[in-house]
């Protein structure tokens, strides 16, 4: 599934224009990634939350040729899935949404 | 920033009444709830893909009793940030190390990162 997917769905579901539905899809797309670069968490309850992790400067290896590269301190954005959204992989009914 | 705040955003960013924006915002993460369901994956151009892992049976320790407990094989969604995410939010340690090695980290760091999951 990507994006026009989505938006098709967004387009049948509510009526709106598919130029409508394709604006709301990427404005809230956009506010997401703004609010992360913000270093500002986002909390969607059942589906799950996005975070800004910093991860410290470490020595890694590249796990094919075992050689050790440096790896330099960044921020990573971290994804935990909701309850509602691991339960749903593992057979229960989708009730949300 | 929660999902009502993502809504208030949006709305007033599109200028969509605020129930068509939240009816807009549960089709787009039910949708994707749906689709990993179904054993689809979701790619999302700019922002990343959302995946189903399988995660396989370990034997668990009881940390109270010290008795091992069987846990069952289960699937875990799971996101992978794309590559404009990933340099939105690094955007300042980019900046301060980018003189050191910029290119060869990036690819180690990807696939040990995989590797930890």
């Amino acid at each position: 599934m990507t994006k026009i997917d989505i938006i098709n769905l967004v387009a049948e579901d509510t009526g709106l224009s598919k130029v409508k539905a394709e604006e709301a899809v990427e404005a809230i797309i956009e506010t997401i990634k703004g609010t992360l670069q913000e270093g500002e968490a986002v909390i969607l309850r059942r589906f799950g939350s996005f975070q800004v992790r910093h991860k410290n400067a470490r020595i890694g290896r590249n796990p094919k040729t075992g050689e050790e590269a440096p790896i330099s301190a960044r921020n990573v954005v971290r994804f935990k899935s909701g309850k509602h959204f691991k339960e749903a992989m593992n057979g229960a009914p989708v009730r949300f949404f | 920033m929660t999902k009502a705040e993502l809504v208030e955003k949006v709305s007033t960013k599109i200028n969509l009444t605020k129930k068509d924006t939240e009816r807009v915002v549960n089709i787009v993460f039910g949708s994707i709830i749906h689709a990993l369901a179904r054993g689809d994956k979701v790619e999302l151009r700019g922002f990343g893909s959302f995946r189903v892992r399988s995660r396989e049976s370990r034997d668990g320790r009881n940390p109270r009793t010290g008795d091992t407990v069987q846990s069952p094989p289960k699937k875990v969604p799971f996101f992978k940030a794309g590559k404009e995410l990933r340099e939105m939010v690094d955007v300042k340690s980019a900046s301060a190390s980018s003189s050191e090695a910029p290119s060869a980290p990036g690819v180690v760091s990807g696939s040990t990162e995989e590797n930890r999951f």
